[in-house]
């Protein structure tokens, strides 16, 4: 790392990276499915398990770091259950911050992919049809390689959001340096310290550079999926 | 081979309500003016239109029978639809296009068929390129390549020229009727083009408002004087051999009922051509004309007026086997005071000779 950031500073960037990518990546076959599912059927209470899967972009993301805290909790439940059985502990560890960052950009994901689904031709699913080829056939021949700019501009972005994500993982996970204090964290960590604000502004440019890299991607993968298909 | 469809479907504004049946080989066109439901039939036998009635069989094997609720795929149909907007797949090449019917064909067209269709449609040189660089012509061309290699039991065509230029038009058709002639395939032509009805088809089926209005061969039913007035300029086609060659730079045709001068064709004497004679190229008299310019006066009788309009009349004339029409103005037809069972001379001034095609088919 050059010189202009603090070892604990590239150490924040570095997890901030990972932990999105992570939270990404694990979340895409979900969301895939997801956006399949929305795209593909019409059943009564779409609506509601539509607005379900959108409720991640409007809740408190303190709410949301609280209920995976409940959820996961190595006390009782599901997080106890998880530690007794695999030894999976989420609470304090980057990998539950990358749950957070997962749920929190999980209707990002869906969204993106629903709509790169939807955009797909219809008529060229139907030509497939009429050419013998099932529906998984279609799916991997047809519809993935046409709506693959769609899904990987809503990748880029997804990754992005989660790069700014703050309430949701302090809550859950808290801010422990080199395992759960990510970027944002980071940058409240030094605002907090007497005379970090110059730590904290090399950490926002930081940041602002950040999302401009990677939602200036997206938007050339979606131009380019736009001129494609 | 043989095509039984019985469809009915309420679409609320437009209610689809027709019954036909192709028993012979060959092309069946399906005519009739945008909405009068053509789209719909045609989807209903490839599988990706379910009617609310009905029942469909191609070639004894019922793909839809709502009685019995069955509905096969589109997939397990076997049938091979042309679209009007060709649908090529546009991350694959060319080749991958054609072949992906092929490779999915339950029972697999040899090999050697492969470059023999690549062949017939001219697609040698551009088999390695992406569709969005083929021009509409070729684009209509691999759809249709596409369509033959996964060896369907039928040919659906929907309008596959409608959305090219006459230019383009005029490139294809030649390949439409060498499939015609050498695929052996069945096809459903679905059109609103009278010229390419007339060139193509063998069988019509005319539909209007959802029903079928109409059906017949098209050599009796393009000279059917109670033809309705939607299908367009009327005009006989009728099947014609050329005839030994003649020394005065004209070709002569032969059909059952005489011989059509035209201007000298380079073609085989014995070659079959259709020929097309519009209503309004056709004159009538009582006597025969001898100093006349035109090259053909052909003694026919009358078999029937139609005379509904204000301003023509409609006169369907028989000389063998083989019938015309004509269309004349209503002062002319009270002048020669016309009526079925009379005599009349029709003076013919050009002919379109619109296509070859092969003897066998019937």
């Amino acid at each position: 790392m050059p010189e202009i950031l603090t070892p604990a500073e590239s150490e924040a960037l570095l997890l901030s990276l990972r932990v999105s990518a992570v939270a990404v990546f694990a979340a895409l076959p979900f969301a895939f499915a997801a956006a399949l599912f929305l795209a593909r059927t019409q059943f009564f209470g779409k609506t509601l398990v539509d607005g379900l899967i959108h409720v991640p972009l409007v809740l408190p993301p303190v709410a949301i770091g609280f209920l995976l805290l409940t959820i996961f909790g190595t006390r009782a439940g599901l997080g106890a259950w998880l530690l007794a059985h695999f030894g999976i502990r989420f609470v304090f560890s980057w990998t539950g911050a990358a749950l957070a960052s997962a749920i929190i950009t999980f209707p990002f994901q869906v969204r993106a992919i629903r709509l790169a689904l939807e955009g797909a031709d219809k008529g060229l699913n139907e030509a497939a049809e009429t050419l013998g080829a099932a529906w998984w056939d279609r799916l991997v021949n047809i519809t993935l390689p046409l709506a693959f700019p769609g899904i990987l501009a809503g990748v880029i972005t997804a990754f992005a959001a989660s790069l700014g994500e703050f309430g949701a993982i302090i809550t859950f996970v808290a801010n422990i340096p080199g395992q759960t204090r990510t970027l944002p964290l980071a940058i409240y960590t030094a605002l907090q310290a007497p005379g970090g604000e110059a730590e904290a502004a090399r950490l926002s440019v930081l940041a602002i550079l950040l999302a401009l890299i990677f939602m200036t991607l997206a938007e050339i993968v979606s131009r380019r999926a736009r001129q494609t298909t | 081979m043989s095509i039984e469809v019985s469809l009915a479907h309420n679409f609320g504004a437009f209610a689809l309500d027709a019954r036909f049946s192709i028993l012979q080989p060959g092309v069946t066109a399906l005519f009739g003016p945008s909405g009068a439901g053509k789209t719909s039939i045609i989807n209903a036998i490839a599988g990706t239109f379910r009617p609310q009635q009905g029942r469909i069989v191609i070639d004894g094997r019922p793909v839809f029978d709502s009685v019995q609720s069955l509905w096969l795929s589109p997939r397990a149909r076997r049938t091979g639809y042309v679209f009007q907007d060709a649908r090529l797949f546009p991350h694959m090449t060319v080749r991958d296009n054609l072949l992906f019917g092929w490779r999915r064909a339950r029972t697999r067209a040899a090999a050697g068929e492969i470059e023999r269709i690549v062949a017939l449609l001219g697609l040698e040189h551009l088999e390695q390129r992406m569709p969005r660089a083929l021009s509409g012509g070729e684009k209509s061309r691999v759809g249709l390549g596409r369509a033959l290699l996964s060896s369907p039991d039928i040919l659906l065509l929907d309008e596959p020229l409608a959305a090219l230029d006459a230019q383009r038009r005029q490139e294809i058709l030649p390949y439409l009727e060498k499939l015609r002639d050498e695929a052996r395939l069945p096809m459903l032509y679905v059109s609103h083009a009278l010229d390419e009805v007339a060139r193509l088809a063998h069988q019509i089926v005319i539909l209007k408002d959802g029903h079928v209005a109409r059906q017949g061969s098209v050599f009796d039913v393009l000279s059917d004087i109670e033809l309705p007035a939607f299908a367009g300029s009327l005009g006989a086609v009728i099947e014609t051999k050329i005839g030994r060659r003649r020394a005065d730079g004209l070709s002569g045709l032969d059909f059952d009922g005489g011989t059509l001068l035209v201007q000298e064709l380079n073609r085989p004497q014995g070659t079959v051509l259709r020929v097309r004679i519009r209503a309004e190229e056709i004159m009538l008299a009582l006597e025969e004309p001898r100093t006349i310019s035109a090259n053909n006066v052909l003694l026919m009788s009358v078999l029937g007026v139609r005379h509904d309009s204000a301003t023509h009349a409609d006169v369907q004339l028989l000389c063998g086997r083989t019938r015309l029409v004509a269309r004349i103005t209503r002062a002319s037809l009270e002048r020669l005071a016309l009526a079925a069972g009379k005599p009349a001379f029709a003076i013919i001034k050009s002919v379109t000779v619109d296509t070859q095609m092969t003897p066998q088919i019937d």
